[in-house]
């Protein structure tokens, strides 16, 4: 079948079997490979991209899902060579280490802090269940939220 | 002003967060350009006999290129009876066990195709546990005398613990865990039309992965290069090539074509090693004043189905008696092998198994004799002035403050606040009980001693290209050795480029695993960058005329000058490389590193809901000293990992398996990985005590807190239910074993 997917700003339009994943569209169709695959039980959150600006796994959807919506994966979170508040924050409070999780992890923390722009940091934990780090403990992760929120980042 | 110590964000970051890193499912590299797929079909038995593999309607399947079994490999292994196949042909010993290579043209035909790969299977019993394994009803391999494959040690005195007041003896397990890297294994294989292939590979180790895919194929190692690109945490799981990688290359030549492979997580799970996997017997023997005389450690370690992995036992047992000065010492070990995923270096590898069982003695004696847990610990320890310090089971300790640490780390927690509360909320009857774990250690980093490459080339234009044979992967050790090297140079760290990882770039080393890298890979560069100055000197002293003992760097300016006459002109990194013939560059193989011994002090603080068992971590207090600290950030990062997984394993992880040997925890909807809301924020204790052993006086950080961190929590657990009469729970401190354990306690009142 065809779909239609606005990746980043760009129009795609591809030919893809019916069972294509939108992970598998992004990564091997349209060849942006930031977005990652870590699991097969939608567990782990790597994939994570927005699909209308709110956060979905892309390993758990079709690409004919997506079909005729607008994708940002992290390819796209920046503006104008400039890094977005969040990717910012991950690099100031090193919540990143092998950064395997960590283009997942910045889609949901961008999704979070659309829906709570001041979270608590119990908060930003509540709301991160869904992408898991092996690497920082999540520490860091959390202050990096907080961080980009404009927040003290101890809470 | 010096970098070191100085916080510095990572030169690792960029990359990472704009476009992603570039892991081996990531390669577009045109070597690759056409590869077929990979899928590796899987054993579903824990045991059985393979009568047949049919693979001719996997043949025929759309897309598919090739199937091979382990009737088609002509590379071959060693004649031993207990040898790890490449495929298996005659039997499966593990449910995860390659059976077969499908390879297809598109990702989407893989798992078509492997369907259709037809095995005949003729069960066979499994053996699952220590038990079964050491009676040896049935063996994993035939003509061999049982399932017992090494023991150290023993056998024990039976006098040991005579005339002491106090003997507590208990049996632990230190349970199997995955240690669940979030990117996979994968690799990825082409020849070219030099007949050289390039692996690239999801590794640790590119060096020593180069010689196993040489030695599996047969060919001289000039003939292989890898590369390990990004890779998504390690943690010991990825230590060099798995077999995987080498029936990739043999199959990438047999078709002609690139081949990639990325397993799935659920194939991860049970197809990458294990860690841990060990039941301990410890016993320990004292004067009610809290002098301990005697301990003893027992170690049964489940090797899994193939001996991978015999060393842990061993280093377990070299780490036995901790941070305490006992004047006995005893263990013994022995390893099995069961019909289980092998098991492997996982995050501390042998450390952390010693650390549990001789915190829980401690623990364990301590309530026997009535006395606070942290008292027991600093009137055993050993003590400042006993460094260099040999231990009763052989380890030679380089410096220690064990006392100090504890110290800080029970002032930071509040400890004696956090003892009232317990008491008050035990004199209330709260339902929710309060639990503080005190654990100590030590552990022992680059404990392999076989050294490690660097090497510094000043070009012409002033920059820096520097080689390391450590292989950071998550670490911040590429930050990490740039500042070292800016600092020794002079020379900003944005004109310093790092360069590993890649076998043709840096030919010889054994990179990272054992928290060895900075150690080992740091005095590396740092030697190769000292050994570059003191020829730049002599360029220098050419240049502007002067005798070489006058002439100084001026690090501030990154520029040579005249000692004490400064104003009479300075020449500048470029001038001096531009100068040099041969070029300025100087490659060196660390090999005075000497293992170094890092400890510390974690308190862990639970609450525990006695109606329940539900478990939940309040606090992490954690004093982690590996000498001196080159960037708090990373350092800070890697003490925050590791405490993430000890809490994990003292509460949620286990790879667990039915008695027919089915993994039950096999995916990452069963496996309790931990999660961000199942953890606090973590209190980290600074403490900087040099070691002699290696020349920049630093020790490793990778594990420490792992180390630690376990016991830590599982003591808090059973801390909090401690007036309830409880003495132990085992690992993972489920809600229904803590529920469990409270039960048993009020049936045995």
């Amino acid at each position: 079948m065809k779909v239609n997917i606005e990746i980043n700003g760009r129009a795609t339009a591809e030919e893809v079997e019916d069972r294509t994943l939108l992970v598998h569209y992004i990564r091997d169709v349209v060849g942006l490979t930031g977005t990652n695959v870590g699991c097969d039980t939608t567990s782990c959150g790597a994939c994570t991209v927005l699909l209308d600006g709110e956060s979905v796994k892309s390993c758990t959807m079709l690409a004919a899902q997506a079909d005729g919506h607008a994708v940002t994966t992290v390819e796209g979170l920046g503006a104008n060579g400039e890094l977005h508040p969040v990717q910012r924050a991950f690099r100031e409070q090193h919540g990143l280490q092998c950064g395997f999780c960590t283009p997942g992890m910045m889609m949901a923390s961008v999704s979070l802090l659309n829906e709570n722009p001041k979270p608590s940091r119990d908060e930003v934990r509540a709301a991160l269940e869904g992408n898991l780090c092996r690497c920082t403990g999540y520490h860091n992760i959390v202050s990096a939220v907080m961080d980009a929120s404009v927040q003290e980042v101890e809470g | 002003m010096s970098l070191m110590g100085t916080r510095v964000v990572r030169i690792e970051d960029q990359k990472l967060i704009t476009s992603g890193g570039v892991y081996v499912d990531d390669l577009r590299e045109p070597l690759l350009n056409g590869a077929a797929h990979a899928v590796f079909v899987r054993s579903p038995l824990a045991h059985a006999r393979i009568l047949g593999v049919d693979a001719s309607a996997a043949r025929e399947a759309p897309g598919v290129v090739a199937v091979f079994t382990a009737a088609d490999l002509d590379i071959t292994k060693d004649d031993d009876p207990r040898m790890e196949p490449w495929l298996a042909g005659e039997k499966v010993r593990y449910v995860g066990e390659p059976v077969a290579l499908v390879l297809t043209d598109h990702r989407y035909q893989l798992a078509d195709a492997a369907e259709l790969v037809d095995v005949d299977y003729d069960p066979l019993p499994a053996v699952i546990g220590f038990d079964a394994a050491i009676n040896g009803d049935t063996l994993l391999f035939d003509g061999t005398d049982g399932n017992v494959v090494q023991r150290n040690g023993g056998p024990f005195d039976d006098a040991t613990f005579d005339g002491c007041e106090t003997v507590v003896t208990h049996t632990i397990v230190n349970q199997r865990v995955a240690p669940a890297p979030l990117e996979t294994r994968g690799a990825s294989c082409a020849w070219g039309e030099d007949g050289r292939v390039t692996a690239w590979l999801s590794t640790q180790n590119a060096q020593i992965g180069r010689g196993s895919i040489a030695a599996g194929l047969g060919v001289d190692p000039a003939l292989v290069r890898v590369v390990a690109p990004d890779v998504g945490g390690g943690f010991g799981a990825k230590i060099g090539a798995p077999d995987e990688a080498v029936v990739l290359a043999w199959a990438a030549k047999r078709i002609g074509r690139g081949v990639r492979w990325t397993e799935t997580r659920s194939e991860n799970l049970t197809a990458m090693t294990h860690g841990r996997a060990q039941r301990q017997v410890i016993t320990i023997g004292g004067r009610r004043d809290g002098t301990v005389e005697a301990f003893r450690l027992h170690v049964e370690q489940d090797l899994g189905a193939y001996a991978r992995a015999a060393f842990l036992p061993t280093l377990t047992e070299l780490m036995a008696s901790g941070v305490y000065h006992f004047p006995v010492v005893e263990t013994e070990s022995i390893a099995v092998c069961t019909t289980t995923t092998p098991i492997g270096a996982y995050r501390g590898a042998g450390r952390p198994e010693a650390t549990a069982a001789v915190e829980r003695a401690m623990d364990l004696f301590a309530a026997e004799i009535g006395m606070d847990p942290a008292e027991v610990r600093r009137i055993n320890f050993i003590r400042p002035e006993e460094f260099p310090f040999t231990t009763g089971s052989g380890a030679n300790y380089d410096t220690g403050e064990y006392a100090a640490v504890l110290d800080k780390v029970l002032a930071a927690a509040r400890y004696p606040e956090l003892r009232a509360e317990q008491a008050k909320r035990r004199e209330s009857g709260d339902v929710v009980a309060l639990g503080i774990g005190v654990s100590t250690y030590v552990e022992i980093t680059g404990g392999d001693a076989s050294g490690e490459s660097g090497r510094v080339d000043i070009n012409p234009d002033g920059t820096v290209t520097a080689y390391t044979g450590s292989s950071p992967h998550g670490q911040g050790l590429a930050t990490t050795l740039v500042m070292l090297l800016s600092d020794r140079l002079g020379i900003p760290m944005d004109r310093i480029t790092l360069r590993y990882g890649d076998t043709d770039e840096v030919p010889k080393a054994v990179g990272t695993f054992g928290s060895r890298s900075l150690q080992l890979g740091g005095s590396a560069v740092a030697q190769a960058a000292d050994q570059v100055i003191e020829r730049a000197r002599e360029l220098a002293a050419d240049l502007l005329e002067a005798s070489p003992d006058d002439i100084e760097l001026n690090l501030a300016d990154g520029v040579w000058q005249v000692r004490g006459a400064a104003g009479a002109g300075t020449v500048s990194w470029s001038s001096v490389a531009e100068r040099a013939d041969p070029p300025l560059s100087e490659d060196v193989w660390f090999a005075d590193g000497k293992p170094t011994f890092p400890f510390g002090a974690h308190v862990a603080v639970v609450e525990v809901d006695t109606a329940t068992g539900k478990v939940r971590v309040r606090r992490m207090v954690a004093g982690d000293d590996a000498g001196p600290v080159v960037n708090p950030l990373t350092f800070r990062g890697q003490r925050h990992g590791g405490l993430a997984q000890g809490v994990a394993q003292a509460l949620l992880e286990i790879m667990d398996y039915d008695e027919d040997g089915n993994p039950v925890t096999a995916t990452l909807a069963d496996y309790s990985f931990i999660t961000a809301p199942e953890l606090p924020d973590f209190e980290l204790v600074d403490s900087e005590t040099p070691t002699t052993r290696n020349l920049l006086g630093v020790k490793g950080i990778g594990e420490a807190a792992t180390i630690g961190s376990t016991p830590a929590v599982q003591s808090a657990v059973v801390d909090a239910l401690a007036h309830l009469g409880v003495r132990h729970v085992d690992m993972p401190a489920t809600p229904q074993r803590v529920w469990q354990a409270i039960n048993d306690a009020k049936e045995a009142v």
